[in-house]
């Protein structure tokens, strides 16, 4: 795609489009889930973003986009020296991919043709330093998607099977959909996903009507669309560039930790992923303010998507665990 | 509504309009059983798009069908590497066959390529007989002409016809076409009014509004234009009446021609905000002619399922090559995920080396591999549980112990959450049942569906058990394990003709109890009377069953008897 839709056009969706950046500015927030109904503009949001983001440095053929000679894998076999300068990788994963198709797998072609024991690198590695974008999350096989998580946490993907053993980085931001009414994700896949928005239709007229009017735009003047947005979008660059510079100056104070934790003990979330993410997510966002310290207001900018998914929950709950959070940080955090 | 002409003569027009450009539109979804109709109408796909062929392709195509890839048995005979192109790298309408039956993981590569916008379009043939089944959401809400082909009868499905040259000096003049500047407005009302939520709706018919207009030599779009996109692709995505008033609108039809929209403006004013305009009052009248008649039966069909799974008339399948315990290998083709057993290959290979090397001796080197030696890898996987339950909403259950019942259910289904299960809901009361929500793993869904149950009537157990064995067996054919937990209180007293006949009720009720035992299914019945009610038991051993008085049990030992049951698979 040349001209992917500009991340900074599209209408309303605040909280994805917030929790998208503060991935961007902090990969090891984990990723993020992002739940809600069809056509509300997920993809577009994870390509805009991508085509918002600055670009890498990666060794040119390298399947993992290696950033030096130096830290290309062994078993790639990479001619090239030259390093050139690669957009951010966003990879699709499709529904239905194989586990091969996946973590990669023998390269069934050389070992037939050639009778060469190699490997053929699967999606994981394209999206080393990038995005992983996986479109209706709760309708993949479970079996893949603790993979994906246990890789995206670990940062390496390892592969032992079929004779081969291979290790190599995969570094990437995870980025779910999907539909709750079609299915759900077991509480304990939720949990290990960073920040999770739910996005909805918008509602009301105005809004939608601007939404239709910007993609028509687009849609008759693609590049006369994006150049038109190309400063909205490339002042988001600029403040991610800022906020990943300053995020390891901003100060966190005693007292954030203590409301972290508080906030977290009243909500009764399992474990301590809670309170990290939390915490992360807060620094991302007070380094996007520009602040040099994170405060109360961050925290409460970002308790929501941080903490929603990881409730202990009834499985027969209704209410929105969102609104629970809202309540809890009005109670805890006064 | 409409007669069967007028349709028929509207088709005619949306595909001239698809054919303008095809791949803004994203494509069709035509809903046709085979008959002269479906077959006219596609012979004339070829005519109007001007193509030789409409390149097809099935819902079991593989991915290196589709994105191209390695042709594996030309490989081994040549020695070389041999690839062969996909079909979603060529641009131009593709047509898929038998669309119901196509996998939600097809459906999402489909929507891929047509997001990327490469000039694919797709005509989406589908075949489902029951409103249950059906193309996906995630395929169907990305093509812009939803058309039904059913009840237009032989005889008026004449040839189509299209004016060729026209066509092309509108496909030319296309790039000019503007919008009006409310066009947009206008639209969203239309579809607020009749529920649709899907902002892509709204926008592919203001891409069809303007291939009208660009198909009548227009500059602008028109109020026809609009009427005409209104018709064709917001009108049959409707979940709603424009008015909530539904049995007034059952006996007048209103004319599609709006002379006088004023005149309506006043008792046809959707329910939005108040400053709408009289042409959206039009567009909404153009809407409501082209509404099927039975819109609110055909929702509230499709409703149980399209909500629990995406809609797709498959299930989740057994996939035999890729998880599990793995089960001896087989001789095969790879595709379609299979895995490739390197070393059972090489075993079945070895044999044949001399004889090989004799025959082909221009490849001296290597191995000669041949197709028939490939062996796939097989795993095997024990299949999802699902439950159905039968619950008795008749008059005396609903007076009596409805709320218990209830609590009983959802004490079950916060076990089938636990374990992954899927979980059905029937609800017989009255003269029939109705099977609420298909197998889902939603438990949202199944909880609002509980809670909304109605209650009151007569006791069709038959009915009840006969449902409940119908999903048990789709299930099953969807490759899950079935198995029902009946709910009810009382004896039967409504026949499975509707007539209430105890006598007739009772032997009917017999006679599915037994069906049920027949096909092997595991069963439960809980006794939801005050006190155990005589015969119910025998109908228990009827169906196989284990029978539980609620009355003697609380939530733990329902739920260890419900255990004990209905086993693991």
């Amino acid at each position: 795609m040349i001209h992917a839709f500009p991340f900074s056009a599209i209408v309303g969706q605040d909280a994805m489009k917030q929790a998208m950046v503060l991935t961007a500015i902090d990969a090891g927030i984990g990723g993020v889930l992002v739940f809600g109904d069809r056509g509300t503009g997920k993809s577009t949001a994870v390509r805009g973003l991508a085509a918002l983001l600055p670009t890498i440095q990666a060794v040119k053929g390298c399947p993992v986009n290696s950033e030096s000679v130096a830290t290309i894998p062994d078993w790639a076999n990479v001619i090239e020296r030259d390093v050139v300068e690669k957009p951010t990788p966003v990879v699709d994963l499709p529904l239905g991919a194989t586990e091969d198709r996946v973590v990669g797998a023998l390269d069934i072609e050389k070992a037939l043709a050639k009778g060469e024991k190699a490997f053929e690198a699967g999606l994981l590695a394209r999206a080393n330093r990038g995005y992983l974008y996986i479109d209706e999350v709760n309708l993949l096989e479970d079996h893949l998607v603790d993979l994906l998580l246990d890789v995206a946490q670990s940062g390496e993907n390892v592969v032992e099977r079929e004779g081969l053993s291979i290790r190599h980085p995969a570094r990437f931001v995870l980025v779910g959909s999907g539909n709750p009414e079609e299915g759900e994700l077991r509480p304990q896949l939720l949990d290990r996903f960073g920040l999770s928005v739910e996005v909805k239709s918008p509602k009301d007229i105005e809004t939608r009507v601007a939404v239709i009017k910007r993609r028509d735009a687009y849609d008759r003047d693609r590049a006369g669309f994006v150049k038109s947005w190309a400063k909205a979008d490339a002042a988001i660059r600029k403040a991610i560039i800022t906020a990943r510079k300053r995020l390891p100056k901003v100060k966190t104070p005693e007292a954030v930790l203590q409301d972290c934790a508080a906030l977290c003990l009243a909500l009764g979330s399992d474990g301590l992923r809670g309170e990290l993410t939390l915490l992360r997510a807060a620094r991302a966002q007070a380094a996007f303010e520009g602040a040099s310290e994170i405060t109360r207001d961050h925290l409460r900018a970002v308790a929501p998507m941080a903490l929603s998914h990881r409730l202990r929950r009834d499985p027969l709950d209704e209410a929105g665990s969102t609104a629970r959070v809202i309540r809890s940080v009005e109670t805890v955090l006064v | 509504m409409t007669t069967p002409q007028e349709r028929w003569g509207n088709i005619n027009l949306a595909l001239a309009l698809f054919a303008i450009d095809p791949a803004p539109l994203g494509g069709i979804w035509l809903r046709a059983r085979i008959g002269p109709a479906r077959d006219r109408m596609i012979q004339s796909l070829n005519n109007v798009l001007e193509t030789d062929i409409l390149q097809r392709i099935h819902p079991n195509i593989q991915d290196d069908a589709l994105y191209g890839g390695l042709d594996m048995s030309a490989s081994l005979a040549t020695g070389r590497p041999v690839h062969t192109a996909g079909v979603l790298q060529k641009p131009g309408p593709l047509v898929l066959t038998m669309a119901e039956r196509a996998e939600q993981g097809l459906l999402a590569r489909l929507g891929t390529a047509l997001d990327a916008e490469q000039g694919l379009s797709i005509i989406a043939v589908d075949e489902a007989a029951d409103p249950s089944e059906g193309l996906g959401r995630a395929l169907s809400d990305r093509l812009a002409l939803h058309l039904d082909l059913d009840g237009i009868p032989h005889s008026v499905a004449t040839n189509l016809e299209f004016d060729l040259p026209a066509l092309r000096e509108a496909r030319a003049h296309l790039p000019l076409v503007q919008n009006g500047p409310d066009d947009d407005r206008d639209l969203c009302m239309v579809a607020e009014a009749l529920g649709i939520t899907s902002l892509r709706a709204v926008h592919h018919a203001l891409r069809l509004a303007r291939h009208s207009a660009a198909l009548m030599g227009a500059d602008q779009v028109e109020q026809p234009d609009l009427q005409l996109a209104v018709e064709l692709v917001l009108a049959p995505r409707a979940t709603q009446l424009p008015e909530h008033s539904a049995s007034e609108d059952q006996d007048t039809p209103p004319p599609p021609e709006m002379s006088e929209p004023d005149a309506h403006s006043d008792q046809d004013r959707p329910q939005t905000d108040g400053e709408d305009m009289p042409p959206v009052d039009a567009l909404i009248e153009a809407a409501k002619a082209m509404l099927p008649p039975d819109l609110l039966a055909r929702l509230a069909a499709t409703r149980a399922a399209r909500q629990s799974k995406g809609s797709t008339g498959t299930g989740h399948k057994k996939k035999g090559n890729h998880r599990g315990r793995p089960i001896a290998s087989r001789s095969g083709t790879l595709g379609g995920g299979a895995r490739l057993d390197l070393i059972a290959t090489l075993r079945a290979a070895v044999p044949w080396q001399g004889l090989r090397s004799v025959s082909s001796p221009k490849k001296p080197k290597g191995l000669h591999i041949r197709k028939s030696d490939l062996r796939v890898k097989r795993f095997q996987e024990s299949s999802d549980r699902a439950i159905i339950f039968v619950v008795d909403a008749s008059g005396s259950s609903a007076m009596s112990r409805m709320a218990e019942a209830k609590g009983a259910i959802e004490l079950l289904l916060a076990e089938a959450y636990a374990r992954r299960d899927h979980v059905a809901l029937v609800a017989f009361r009255g003269h029939g049942s109705d099977v609420l929500l298909a197998p889902t793993r939603s438990l949202v869904q199944t909880k609002r569906r509980l809670q909304e149950l109605p209650g009151g009537g007569g006791t069709p157990l038959a009915s009840g058990l006969k449902s409940a064995l119908q999903l048990a067996r789709l299930s099953a054919a969807k490759g899950m394990t079935p198995s029902i937990a009946l709910l009810t209180d009382g004896r039967a007293n409504i026949a499975l003709d509707g007539s209430a006949n105890r006598t007739q009720a009772s032997a009917d009720a017999q006679q599915m109890a037994r069906a049920v035992r027949g096909e092997g299914i595991p069963a439960i019945v809980i006794d939801t009377g005050a006190r155990p009610t005589r015969g119910l038991d025998g109908l228990a051993q009827d169906m196989g069953a284990t029978y539980l008085p609620l009355p003697r049990a609380d939530a733990k030992s329902l739920s260890a008897a419900v255990e004990a049951a209905l086993p693991l698979p």
